[in-house]
């Protein structure tokens, strides 16, 4: 038994920041100091305050240390292990504004957060059943096998207003009522984890940091709509993810809590992993379960709808990780409970990975109906630099940009569509000044180009087009013509596209288009981008009056740009010029500028 | 798992270990002395055998254990501090393990400050 647990954080983030190594050496310090039977050290999934990384709480006194590195742990464990004196230079410094040490749920970055799908993560060990068992783990199903029928099980789910976070919001019982409602002799459950969102990352820190609970959650779902069979569709490129579900499925088979007659209820589930190698296009729902056939991932036309004819031709729900992971925790506490948080229509809490100019870089949970504006400037932190708020990108290539003046608003699903962003998976970009609107629709139309998956023409043609004229509005090339043509092929592609793919692949230009339609003028007939970010459009130019001639930008140029002797004025040959910016970091006398 | 006392066995016997990650500001802190002068005069059995009692009972939620550097009055360790929220601290000096879970029983549980252990105690029999 120990008397202190060292957690240290084992998601993505903080191990690629060098956990592992951290881990190694805390224990081998644990072990020279005699301590190996009074301090544990436990590998957990993600606290959420990725841009601290690697992270490491001590508990119970709950102190929280920020970038650790390997040379700190020696100290660490001598002075606060052994002899209780807190390594306060190593504090996230949140934490000591003040003389006294606040706790962790007081800072900013924790105190509006409220955890319902991330409230294990970061807390107990992935790959230990035994810790998600102590902290209340399948208590849902248990309660639902001996004590539920189905149709209880449904309700509950629809009483509670739980919606799909994958993305488009459906309401997560009804699916779950048509799925049971048709007849088969066998159903299916899948798990969509292919986040596939560029910036987005809950759904894997989710998997990694608490898969017990998506376990859970899927076989209330087979006993709900009466399937035997699960599948989880996850992204090879999440190993960390793919590695702990295994353990964890092979725990939950251990102790009977999948397989066969599970709480001697006569129910019997099982789960299977099928991975993914990372197509954008299989996290629609169609496509997805063509790819666990075993076919390529195409999208086909609905209906039929999974719940009457999905995964080999059965009737099939699909639900997201995030999804999954609320359902354990509103079956033991209640739809009322679930309902209380949240707006109106989007009930519960939403994970957010936020990132882009924002310096709290992280994983957040926070209820519906929280602004914008709380996310970005208390819990985000605000923008590094003192730079100014532009947008804020949500919903990734789906999705849209939300713009300062709607910093207010708060965020569910429904406001979201009618600002014309979406919720998405819940990636949260933040764009400072310096980030050009067209630019941001170009990067994700270049993005929706290579994923489209070719089955249907209006999005293989329709996209390819959209970023031909984006990339001629960026060179400074288009007419106004061009902008109305892309405006024309946006609908187009949003009403004849096959999937949600192509259909919202216009969302980023079209948002942009809305808010930002003076930048998209500019690029046009002024031949200029007021963010200074489009190459192209872009002039170095060394100021004569402020130029000493020190040459140094001349040594600086990759490109041999800058011609200029000693003690005379240089001059930038726009011929040569790669536009790299080097000069200008380099002068020390202002000299030189953009437009 | 056949049944959910069988889950439920398991959550208990887990319930001290996790609950020592709980943080709330109603837990009653138990504060051990762990600089070198505590360590020499014996603190560390004190502080495993406090938290091994807290964790074993499941009561690692309501109550945490832990240690703190030298806390000035060196020849009185081991020195173990009660913080109930609310209510002012109690200082324990001289502790053995046994004095400790006494500690516990009595004053965590019971409710009832074990004066004799206590700093004004030592300190009176001085004078």
């Amino acid at each position: 038994m120990y008397r202190s647990h060292v957690l240290v954080c084992g998601g993505t983030g903080c191990t690629s920041s060098g956990s592992q190594r951290i881990r190694e050496r805390l224990e081998k310090e644990i072990a020279a100091n005699g301590l190996s039977e009074e301090v544990g050290v436990v590998k957990t999934g993600c606290f959420g305050l990725c841009a601290l990384g690697p992270i490491m709480i001590v508990y119970p006194e709950g102190t929280f240390y920020s970038m650790v590195q390997e040379d700190d742990i020696p100290e660490i464990v001598s002075e606060h292990l052994l002899k209780g004196r807190v390594v306060t230079r190593l504090l996230y410094d949140e934490t000591t504004k003040t003389d006294k040490i606040i706790p962790l749920n007081e800072t900013n970055f924790y105190k509006k957060q409220h955890r319902v799908a991330l409230r294990n993560c970061g807390v107990i060990n992935p790959e230990d059943i035994d810790e998600y068992i102590g902290t209340g783990g399948y208590e849902a199903l248990g309660i639902v096998l001996t004590e539920k029928k189905p149709e209880d099980v449904i309700q509950i789910l629809l009483d509670s207003g739980l919606r799909g976070r994958g993305g488009a919001g459906f309401p997560t019982g009804m699916k779950w009522k048509f799925a049971a409602a048709n007849d088969a002799d066998q159903k299916y459950v899948c798990c969509n984890a292919d986040e596939g969102d560029p910036g987005a990352f809950m759904d894997r820190s989710i998997l990694e940091g608490d898969p017990h609970s998506v376990l859970e959650a899927m076989a209330i779902a087979g006993y709900a709509i009466g399937a035997s069979q699960g599948y989880i569709y996850v992204r090879a490129e999440y190993p960390i993810a793919v590695k702990r579900l295994e353990i964890a499925i092979n725990q939950a088979r251990e102790y009977g809590l999948l397989g066969k007659n599970i709480f001697d209820s006569g129910f019997d589930f099982d789960i299977e992993l099928r991975l993914g190698a990372g197509a954008f296009v299989c996290g629609e729902e169609t496509a997805l379960m063509t790819s666990i056939e075993g076919n390529r991932g195409e999208p086909r036309p609905r209906p039929p709808f999974p719940a009457l004819k999905g995964l080999f031709q059965k009737p099939t729900i699909l639900n997201n990780v995030e999804t999954y992971a609320n359902i354990p925790q509103i079956i033991v506490n209640g739809p009322e409970w679930f309902a209380s948080m949240g707006t109106e229509k989007s009930k519960g809490t939403k994970v957010f990975a936020l990132g882009g100019k924002i310096n709290n870089t992280g994983l957040v949970e926070v209820p519906m109906g929280t602004t914008l504006r709380e996310i970005v400037e208390e819990i985000g932190g605000g923008i590094p630099g003192g730079k100014k708020f532009k947008a804020a990108q949500t919903g990734g290539p789906s999705g849209g940009c939300i713009p300062a003046e709607h910093l207010d608003v708060p965020i569910d699903y429904d406001n979201l569509t009618a600002i014309g962003s979406m919720m998405g998976s819940g990636g949260l970009i933040v764009m400072d000044e310096d980030t050009c609107m067209v630019d941001i629709a170009k990067f994700f139309l270049e993005f929706t180009v290579d994923e489209s998956c070719g089955k249907c023409t209006p999005c293989r043609i329709g996209t390819r087009r959209m970023l031909e004229i984006l990339e001629k509005i960026t060179k400074g090339q288009a007419t106004m013509e061009d902008l109305d043509k892309l405006e024309e092929l946006c609908y187009h592609l949003q009403s004849n596209s096959l999937c949600a793919l192509g259909q919202t692949a216009p969302n980023p230009v079209l948002s942009t288009l809305n808010y930002f339609k003076d930048e998209y003028i500019a690029h046009i007939m002024d031949k200029k981008c007021p963010a200074g970010v489009c190459k192209d459009l872009l002039q170095y130019i060394i100021d004569a009056d402020k130029c000493k001639g020190c040459t140094l930008c001349a040594r600086t140029c990759p490109a041999d740009a800058i011609i200029g002797k000693v003690k005379e004025v240089h001059v930038i040959n726009p011929e040569k010029c790669v536009k790299c910016g080097a000069c200008m970091e380099k002068c020390r006398f202002d000299a030189i500028y953009k437009e | 798992m056949k049944s959910l006392e069988e889950l439920r066995a398991i959550r208990t016997k887990m319930q001290g270990k996790v609950g020592v990650r709980a943080e709330n500001e109603n837990q009653i802190r138990v504060v051990v002395g762990m600089a070198t002068c505590g360590i020499a005069s014996g603190a560390r059995p004190v502080l495993t055998a406090i938290s091994d009692a807290v964790q074993e009972q499941n009561l690692s939620e309501k109550i945490s254990v832990t240690q703190t550097g030298c806390i000035g009055l060196c020849q009185y360790e081991p020195i173990v501090e009660v913080m109930e929220p609310g209510k002012e601290k109690v200082t324990y000096v001289k502790m053995t393990p046994e004095k400790a879970l006494e500690v516990l029983r009595l004053h965590l549980l019971g409710g009832q400050v074990v004066t004799k252990y206590t700093l004004s105690a030592a300190q009176n029999n001085k004078a």
